[in-house]
């Protein structure tokens, strides 16, 4: 009785998923997916391998992939992740996702996964090895974006103070690039003032309140992500009045920007990566192993939260970590048939 | 009070024994090893690490310890997938200036009786600054003639075996049976009396620390070949790997006593060590520790031999 009823649960759930994804799910039912992530020390990380765990766990009980098994590497090293994708490739995954140490260091060990015919999927850390498959974040545009929004909410432009990332790091020039384009474009603005947050909240709020008494009135700060809480403490500290600071979806500053907007209306809009990402890669990776044609570069949609969605993403966002979003299978289709 | 096997032998069959042991145990965990192409693929990475701890070795055979491995792996990495690839005159020429500042380094601790840690771990930053100035972003392209090397296919027997079996002979040759490999190793175990006897131990330390300057390039040159481009950060991770890879190996701390076969199965057992533990499926956060613990397993091992080697 018990063996029959199992049977039948089982039964409507294949139906059920065999309906959701259009039956192409059989494709894949027997394929095995790797995650080789090279670092798993800050918040960001924690929730990629969480979401994930969470998502690919749920598809290899629908049957979607045989497996979907994580690897981090022990240190954060070139040489170590490396000699993990080539245990990976030895243990025999069909699809290896990749966030990578580096750019280019492992670009012997995804040709040798390519040659022994194993798909690799890239995201965040991206490869440059050219049989790989790359999820990249357009940083560019997140900063112009930030700039755009500012446009719009600022219609008689103004004075911006810039807080900039890790100086050296890539990312830091690239937003950075972003935000100057879109000042240059919209015309308005002028970036009186310039200091480094590190995207974290003490550096910021030393660097602005050191810089705060040398600016005239300033009506927006464009941010990096993770500065933005430190910006408002500082500013607040001074008692000028409280410009249009641009989040970055870390908890602290949806908190902040959530008190300030039930006590006096404060709008502002906040913009980041989110860690889901890695389920994105994991669905890219099943639709290549489906046989889908998938271009070789693609991009990584941002997660951005407005005055309306802030209460919810809130809501979802534990303290101390960042806003979230898992993606779906949908999702994945979305965004590869947009680069197409 | 000895058993059937005498306690030197035992000593000596350690290193073979912990490598066999744990390539048996890879082998019952995931059998697509047992293949050319699984052994390839296992083994590769530890080519450069082999090389990396043959240099070590020399620095540990004169009593010293190098710290600085790792920096200039990584910088020779650099210089070899940008000068050496684009323009190879200066390639060769830095790479040589490279070995000659080692020699350098060696004659700099003898003169000044400086200890070689301070030096060496003082160095290693000057090679990581040098390796960020040469490469500011991870990139390069490694020479063709590395990667066709590093990337061949002998029939039969693949090609990080043969590679691991010719360095371990060549340099075994060279310091255990040759009369010149004597004296350099004596200037480890008795400097004294081998300066009574008329040799120089500046030239001895200078042509020490040139040849773990070699070894090092050859190992940044390996690597850069199986990667096929360079980090500033990439072999970082050598200098501990390599001092364990020399110890594990036979080798001792103090000077003269070593082994290069020994130095190049450490080197082996270590990497293989990383392996074994992913296939296990061992949670990351213990690998760290799980490394350590088979380190600490082998030198206990090592030390129950040594203390029955005094009672006979």
């Amino acid at each position: 009785m018990r063996i029959k009823a199992k049977a039948t649960v089982l039964a409507t759930v294949g139906a059920m998923a065999v309906m959701a994804g259009q039956g192409v799910l059989a494709e894949t039912a027997d394929k095995r997916i790797a995650l080789s992530n090279n670092y798993a020390g800050n918040s960001w990380r924690q929730a990629m391998l969480r979401s994930w765990e969470k998502v690919t766990g749920q598809a290899v009980a629908d049957g979607q992939v045989a497996a979907a098994d994580a690897f981090t590497t022990a240190e954060n090293q070139v040489t170590e992740q490396a000699a993990q994708i080539q245990n990976l490739i030895l243990q025999g995954y069909d699809a290896i996702v990749i966030n990578a140490a580096s750019p280019e260091g492992l670009n012997g060990a995804v040709k040798e996964a390519c040659d022994a015919g194993v798909t690799v999927v890239s995201f965040d850390g991206i490869v440059t090895e050219p049989c790989a498959w790359r999820i990249a974040v357009d940083f560019k545009q997140m900063g112009k974006d930030e700039v755009l929004y500012l446009a719009e909410r600022l219609p008689d432009g103004g004075n911006l103070l810039e807080i900039r990332g890790l100086a050296g790091v890539f990312v830091d020039d690239a937003i950075s690039a972003g935000i100057h384009e879109g000042v240059a474009e919209t015309g308005k603005f002028e970036i009186v003032g310039s200091v480094h947050g590190n995207w974290a909240q003490d550096v910021a709020q030393k660097a602005v309140a050191g810089i705060l008494p040398s600016l005239p009135e300033i009506v927006g700060v464009v941010t990096q992500g993770g500065d933005g809480y430190g910006a408002a403490q500082a500013i607040a500290a001074t008692g000028r009045d409280m410009p249009v600071i641009v989040m970055g979806n870390r908890h602290d500053e949806l908190t902040w920007w959530k008190e300030q907007k039930d006590a006096n209306g404060y709008e502002t809009m906040s913009v980041s990566i989110a860690p889901g990402v890695s389920t994105l890669a994991f669905w890219v990776a099943q639709q290549i192993l489906d046989g889908q044609d998938v271009p070789k570069d693609l991009t990584v949609p941002f997660l951005r939260i407005d005055q309306d969605t802030l209460e919810d993403s809130l809501a979802n966002t534990e303290a101390g970590g960042v806003a979230n979003v898992e993606y779906s299978l949908e999702d994945a289709k979305g965004v590869i048939a947009g680069a197409m | 009070m000895s058993g059937p096997v005498s306690p030197r032998l035992l000593r000596s069959l350690l290193p073979p024994l912990s490598l066999a042991a744990i390539l048996i145990a890879i082998f019952y965990l995931q059998p697509r090893t047992m293949s050319y192409f699984g052994l390839n693929l296992l083994l590769n990475l530890a080519v450069p690490i082999a090389l990396a701890t043959i240099a070590q070795m020399f620095i540990l055979c004169v009593n010293e310890l190098d710290l600085s491995i790792g920096g200039f792996v990584s910088l020779v990495a650099c210089i070899t997938a940008t000068w050496l690839h684009d323009t190879p005159l200066l390639g060769v020429a830095a790479l040589a200036g490279l070995i000659a500042a080692y020699a350098g380094l060696g004659a700099l601790i003898h003169l000044r009786n400086l200890p070689s840690i301070v030096v060496t771990l003082g160095m290693s930053f000057v090679w990581l600054g040098l390796a960020v100035l040469v490469l500011p972003t991870p990139g390069g392209k490694a020479p063709d003639y590395i990667r066709a090397l590093m990337t061949l296919k002998p029939a039969l027997v693949p090609f990080p075996i043969i590679a691991a079996v010719g360095l371990a002979l060549v340099v075994h040759l060279f310091i255990m049976r040759s009369a010149w490999g004597t004296v350099l190793r004596g200037a480890g175990g008795n400097p004294r009396s081998l300066e009574r006897a008329g040799w120089s131990l500046l030239r001895i330390k200078m042509t020490m620390f040139a040849l773990a300057g070699f070894f090092g390039v050859l190992s940044g040159m390996a690597l850069v070949g199986l990667t096929t481009s360079a980090d500033a950060n990439i072999a970082l991770r050598y200098t501990l790997l390599s001092i364990a890879g020399v110890i594990l190996g036979g080798g001792e701390f103090v000077g003269g006593r070593i082994s290069p076969i020994g130095a190049v199965i450490g080197a082996m057992t270590l990497a293989l060590a990383g392996s074994f533990l992913s296939f296990l499926r061992l949670n990351p956060d213990w690998q760290i520790g799980a490394q350590g613990a088979i380190l600490i397993i082998v030198l206990a091992l090592r030390v129950l031999i040594s203390r029955a080697e005094t009672r006979t």
